[in-house]
């Protein structure tokens, strides 16, 4: 494999005359282009198994009486190689295989959308022959054919490389797409009765050496020579995937994986590719909005708006001092954003209620983010590369695709030991090696138990980790700070064990805003309040008092004692856990600056409306969950009226009265960078067992015995082989009372509700369905069919979704959709629910 | 050389099918020698007996053995190849309706030999006949304790399963059925890794026509030096032959290989039909080159029939006379090609498409001057680029009847009709000869893409 760490031996070979020593095992394709030699290819791709498909790469190797494929041909020591570039064998064997792809071929590139940047059309450009020497009649197909509301195939054109199938197969582990028939009638095609069910699937699109596969959402929208490509970075998740954001006419019309292997090697999820609609959307807030005398929201001047926003936040310090006002962000920040909005709290406002967490949220997070404020590591690669994963509050392909998918690569390659900690294995289920179940909101036993060692039930896995050392790594999700005490556990078993730690957020402001500090008692690069270090010299002064967190704020304001919200980029009426809270928050109090990209449901409680600009408007930086900062460039002009956020935080700065001294987003950047990055592991910085900082958990709700470590038998075509025993899943948690036996998790869909997906009609329609997923135990003991309505049933109310009975769950568990179905979980109330069958609802089947 | 009755000895009794029949008949007499065997004695017998791979390679057998790790861990296949589609082909057939046990026999020396406790046959889907023999055979042999636990006491644990496939030639390629028979698309594979380290399910495997298994038994029981007191220094031993077409008496013959090809037409078959005289013929199946009279003379071995430009193949002769036009078959075959190109790779897939549609439109008398160089350039473009040798042997049918029958090619071309002689020869030959095909074919699976 091409990937992997090149042992010791070389091999010595030949190419084209000249010579060069290789790691064992490396393909003479990847050996030619060492040299620069690029020797056509369709079917070949540095990231899939050589298939050897298109027989396009044929060279002649010294010695053999039939050409060989480039593609599918290791290395051996002494080999010569000849390409078509000192070969004719090889020269005319290219050419011929490169007639017969053309024979079949529509050749209607003025009107495909690959036109343009199309490897067939490029290597007929430079080997193919100038016309054909056929008469016959080429093969129809109907076209184009939709293999999913986002994806369209057109089988003419198609070359039949296996590309596409065998991304799905090998990387992103969604085999809906596969090769039928046979001879000239082989075509991609799904099967009848499986949709396309990707969130990859746009990947397929991108790596199409033809125009067979494209996007409905890009179709004939533009030429690739009339394209201006910028670099961009992703906005819609913590991975940081590369992009490259092609513009025309000053609008974004595709987004694309950027090469970079370090990052998201050469992919993306289709919310990163298809999810930019919202930029251009009509729902864009274009122009500052100020609410009169009356009572009616009037279009106003930047001017006009800030120093309103201005004189109701000094209204507000004026009645109930600084902690009279509160901030709050949402995870679209950049870090620069972060910062400014950070510092504009303390400093010009003087107040610490500050926060960016919108989702669940406990106090003892903070020693946790604080270690990790400002580190960088464990990175991708050292994930890759790691014996043994412990994931935990992390649904992987939901939250964080990129580093699913890099999960998937390690376990596919290296047979990666994935273990699974809590109540949901998830998209993880096919791959895990082992799942230590535990009733929703018990993690931190378990947890610490893993950290202590001695646990007969879990000698395999502690094995395996004192076998991986401080190779191995603990992925901690943002959502296990809706267990107690178990996002501390996590990151005691890392520290006891000296494994990588890193804590996985969901959304691509949320790491930045830690290392900005944004949440209560914080101050930039982990420090807290009480030792500010060099913040208090970089700043004017710091808060007196500690602040609120999101739900304290907003309690606060529901009792009248914050009388001002600044909130930048949340949306808390949709999106907060008690929603009537929000409501009753933002009703009350005086006044609510909302700065914004889009309408929203807490948008029509704004007193000042500020318009931001989206990630493509602006330049920034965003931190992935490893803490790697990746800046990029401003693509195209913003909508209407709209700034950056750091640039109204800082114009609201001066209607206060106070100069932060900055001109531009790199000002901003210069002054957070070293305020910002700590040197060293976070590893190093958590609070130590005997430091006090993390807190053994005392689950409230106990079950009757501890869970057990549960074999996951792995499936598949490539599975690593398994002889061990497969004992059936045991769980334990009837406890919780009778009333609402069911503990609940709640997890965000990838492609959810989304305001950032406004527009992206494709990408939505390929949204999964939101469901309540049971165990099959459960939904069989209370009579659900698959896909049946169920209704949840909370203290405080009840919701309805279909059923997805699966294994992921534990017996006693639901896991509830997040963000998809315009019914926000947070209405049932409380952390346990039960289910009540929905009367004359039958399987979707 | 005169015929000789080692695989069909039993072809002529009436119960040599049964257990009790095959018994009676000397059967069995090999995996009792086996059993008390060293499994490394049994791999040198057959190595010293040099049998060739009867599937149509020729590859040594008892080297193929020798190249299965033993050492892996991993468990041991052997498999079968039973889906005998190569056109012209019919050899294995009778050997499994007539002989069953044989095969059976064969196999478990085979697995003894190689430390296999579990084998597979992959036979032809379409061989209904020979599948119920074989199903009969089977369990016949696991009731008298032939195959299952503990064989003869033994201690010997040998089970077969019998898999039907599912009709697609390319299945007969040993990648492809290994992957047919794991119940995936049957398509070859890339090799390395080769059947021997990483076949069935990942798992050393070996992979034998019906033929050569059956062989086996005799060569343990008779020994190699029998073995090689028939047929050449290279290519040992007896040998079936499928004759097929203008023959008095078509069939399979066995005779020891080397046997001039004259020699098995006019003994055992009788001769070409009356009034016809030998035009060309094809030695080992359709993927073998083309032969004409002059090389009736020819042996019947691997290394004469190569000498003469051809392969040896499955050994099946297909015999045309001078009322055949060759163009005409060979369209026969380009369009069984065309069909059965599994579609994996490119220069198979669309070459033997498009070769199909230039030869019909040559036999349709719509043929250009420059057809017959492009028949060529797409062959050299198919021969030795294709991922397996479907692709070769779809050309061997075109490229050498160039080579001999060009003239024919220019007449149809140039004249718009076929040598006078030639049957049938009115009207258009691609609609009489039963070549019709629709010009327009319904895409495939259209409806299959609504969501």
């Amino acid at each position: 494999m091409t990937d992997t760490a090149a042992p010791a031996d070389t091999v010595h070979l030949t190419i084209d005359g000249r010579e060069l020593d290789v790691p064992k095992g490396l393909l003479v394709i990847r050996a030619a282009e060492q040299l620069g030699i690029t020797i056509p290819r369709f079917c070949d791709h540095p990231l899939l198994d050589p298939v050897a498909a298109c027989r396009q790469c044929l060279v002649e190797v010294e010695g053999q009486r039939k050409p060989f494929t480039a593609c599918s041909t290791t290395c051996t020591d002494g080999m010569v190689v000849k390409t078509h570039l000192t070969s004719d064998v090889a020269r005319e064997g290219q050419e011929g295989q490169l007639e017969f792809l053309l024979l079949n071929h529509p050749l209607d590139c003025p009107q495909c959308d690959k036109g343009g940047e199309c490897p067939l059309q490029d290597q007929t450009l430079a080997h193919g022959p100038g016309d054909s020497r056929m008469i016959d009649r080429k093969r129809r197909f109907t076209k184009p054919v939709p293999i999913s509301a986002q994806v369209a195939l057109d089988r003419e054109r198609c070359v039949l490389c296996a590309r596409c199938t065998r991304f799905s197969a090998e990387i992103s582990g969604d085999k809906f797409i596969e090769l039928f028939e046979r001879g000239a009638l082989e075509q991609v095609a799904i099967y009848e009765d499986e949709p396309y069910e990707s969130y990859f699937s746009g990947n397929v699109v991108q790596i199409c050496p033809v125009g067979a596969l494209t996007s409905t959402s890009y179709r004939f929208s533009a030429r690739p020579f009339d394209l201006r490509s910028l670099p961009g970075v992703c906005n819609q998740c913590s991975a940081g995937c590369n992009l490259r954001v092609d513009v025309r006419r000053g609008e974004v019309q595709r987004l694309l994986a950027r090469d970079n292997m370090a990052v998201n090697e050469m992919w993306n999820c289709d919310k990163g590719r298809f999810g930019f609609e919202y930029v251009a959307s009509a729902e864009r807030l274009r122009q500052p909005v100020v609410r009169d005398e009356l009572g009616s929201m009037r279009p106003a001047t930047w001017l006009t708006a800030l120093r309103a926003a201005a004189g109701r936040i000094q209204a507000a310090v004026d009645a109930g001092g600084p902690a009279a006002v509160g901030v709050l962000t949402g995870g679209r920040l950049t870090d620069e954003d972060a910062y400014a909005v950070g510092r504009f709290a303390r400093d010009v406002v003087g107040t610490d209620n500050v926060d960016f967490r919108l989702r669940p949220r406990t106090d003892e997070e903070r020693d946790v983010l604080a270690a990790v404020a400002g580190t960088l590591g464990p990175t991708y690669d050292e994930v890759e590369h790691a014996p043994v994963v412990v994931v935990a509050g992390l649904e992987t392909e939901e939250e964080v695709p990129i580093l699913h998918l890099r999960l998937r690569k390690a376990w596919r390659k290296h047979r990666q030991r994935i273990v699974v900690v809590g109540p949901v294995i998830g998209s993880l289920e096919e791959i895990a090696w082992r799942w230590i179940q535990t009733p929703a909101g018990e993690e931190s036993s378990r947890l610490t138990a893993l950290a202590s060692g001695g646990d007969a039930d879990l000698s395999e896995v502690t094995d395996a980790l004192d076998e991986a050392g401080d190779r191995g790594v603990v992925l901690a999700g943002e959502r296990l700070a809706h267990s107690p005490g178990a996002l501390p556990a996590a990151a005691e078993l890392a520290r006891a064990r000296g494994l990588g730690f890193a804590w996985v957020p969901r959304r691509n402001g949320a790491r930045g805003a830690v290392d900005a500090g944004l949440l209560p008692g914080l101050l930039p690069g982990g420090r807290i309040a009480a030792e500010p270090g060099p913040v208090a010299d970089a700043w004017g002064r710091l808060p007196e008092q500690p602040g609120l967190d999101t739900r304290g704020m907003l309690e606060a304001a529901a009792a009248g004692e914050v009388r001002a919200l600044y909130l930048i980029g949340i949306d808390p009426v949709r999106d907060f856990e008690d929603p009537a809270l929000a409501q009753a928050a933002l009703e009350r109090v005086d006044t609510v600056i909302v700065q914004d990209l889009l309408q929203n449901e807490t948008t029509r409680f704004a007193d000042v409306i500020l318009p931001a600009t989206a990630a493509q408007e602006r330049v920034g930086s965003f931190t992935t969950w490893e803490g790697r900062r990746q800046p990029f460039p401003q693509a195209v002009a913003p909508q209407g009226l709209a700034q950056q956020d750091w640039d109204i935080v800082r114009q609201l700065a001066r209607a206060l009265g106070s100069d932060l001294g900055w001109e531009t987003a790199n000002d901003v950047r210069r002054e957070a960078a070293p305020l910002m990055e700590v040197a060293g592991s976070a590893l190093s910085r958590l609070p130590g067992a005997q430091g006090g900082g993390v807190v053994p958990a005392s689950p409230e709700r106990s079950g009757d015995d501890a869970p057990v470590s549960s074999e996951r038998p792995s499936a598949g075509h490539d599975a690593p082989a398994s002889s061990e025993p497969s004992p059936d899943s045991l769980s334990h948690q009837e406890a919780g009372g009778a009333e609402f036996p069911f503990g609940v998790v709640v997890v965000d869909y990838l492609v959810g509700d989304s305001t950032m997906l406004v527009g992206a009609k494709a990408l939505k329609e390929t949204a999964r369905r939101p469901a309540v997923w049971v165990h099959p135990a459960d939904a069989g003991r209370l009579g659900l069919a698959d896909g049946a309505e169920v209704a949840v049933v909370g203290s405080a109310g009840r919701l309805v979704w279909p059923v997805r009975a699966t294994s992921g769950v534990l017996q006693g568990c639901v896991v509830l959709p997040g963000n998809s179905s315009g019914q926000a979980p947070g209405l049932l109330g409380g952390s346990r629910v039960r289910l009540e069958p929905v009367a004359g609802t039958g399987g979707d089947e | 050389m005169p015929e000789v009755q080692v695989l069909s000895q039993r072809y002529s009794l009436s119960d040599g099918h049964t257990l009790d029949g095959y018994l009676r008949s000397g059967g069995m007499a090999g995996l009792r020698v086996a059993l008390d065997m060293a499994p490394a004695d049994i791999i040198t017998l057959v190595k010293d007996s040099g049998l060739r791979g009867r599937g149509g390679a020729g590859f040594p057998t008892g080297v193929k053995w020798g190249f299965v790790p033993q050492d892996t861990g991993r468990p041991i296949y052997l498999v079968v190849n039973a889906d005998e589609g190569e056109p012209g082909t019919f050899k294995d057939r009778e050997l499994m309706e007539r002989d069953p046990f044989m095969l059976l026999e064969g196999m478990a020396i085979a697995a003894r030999a190689l430390g296999c406790a579990r084998s597979f046959i992959f036979i032809r889907g379409e061989y209904l006949w020979p599948g119920i023999r074989l199903e009969e055979a089977i369990a016949e042999a696991y009731t008298d304790g032939w195959l299952g636990k503990d064989i003869q006491g033994s201690g010997f644990d040998f089970d077969v399963t019998l898999h039907y496939a599912a009709g697609a030639y390319i299945c007969g390629e040993e990648t492809a059925l290994l992957d047919a028979l794991e119940g995936r698309r049957g398509q070859p594979r890339l090799r390395p890794p080769f059947p021997a380290v990483a076949g069935l399910y990942a798992c050393p495997t070996v992979v034998n026509n019906v033929e050569t298994i059956a062989t086996v038994p005799h060569i343990i029981e008779l020994g190699a030096e029998w073995f090689r007191s028939m047929g050449t220094e290279k290519s040992p031993g007896p040998k079936l032959f499928c004759v097929s077409g203008e023959v008095v008496r078509p069939g399979n013959y066995e005779f020891p290989m080397g046997t001039p090809a004259r020699e098995i037409i006019e003994t055992a078959c009788g001769g070409m039909l009356p009034d016809r005289a030998l035009k060309f013929w094809a030695p080992g199946g359709s993927s073998t080159p083309l032969l004409t009279a002059e090389h009736y003379d020819v042996g019947m071995d691997f290394e004469s029939i190569s000498a003469a430009g051809s392969l040896l193949g499955t050994a099946a002769m297909m015999m045309f006379s001078d009322r055949t036009s060759v163009v005409d078959a060979v369209l026969n075959w380009t369009r069984f090609y065309e069909h059965e190109s599994c579609g994996k790779c490119t220069p198979c897939r669309e070459g033997t498409f498009w070769l199909a549609q230039i030869l019909e439109r040559i036999l349709d008398r719509r043929g250009r001057e420059q057809d017959i160089q492009i028949l060529d350039d797409l062959c050299d473009n198919i021969f030795g680029r294709a991922f397996c040798a479907l692709g070769d042997g779809a050309t061997s049918p075109i490229k050498s009847s160039i080579k001999y029958f060009r003239e024919e090619y220019v007449q149809l071309i140039e004249q718009g009709r076929l040598p006078d002689h030639i049957e049938p020869h009115a009207g258009v030959v691609t609609e009489n000869s039963g070549h019709h095909r629709p010009h327009s074919r319904p895409p495939a699976r259209a409806g299959a893409h609504a969501r």
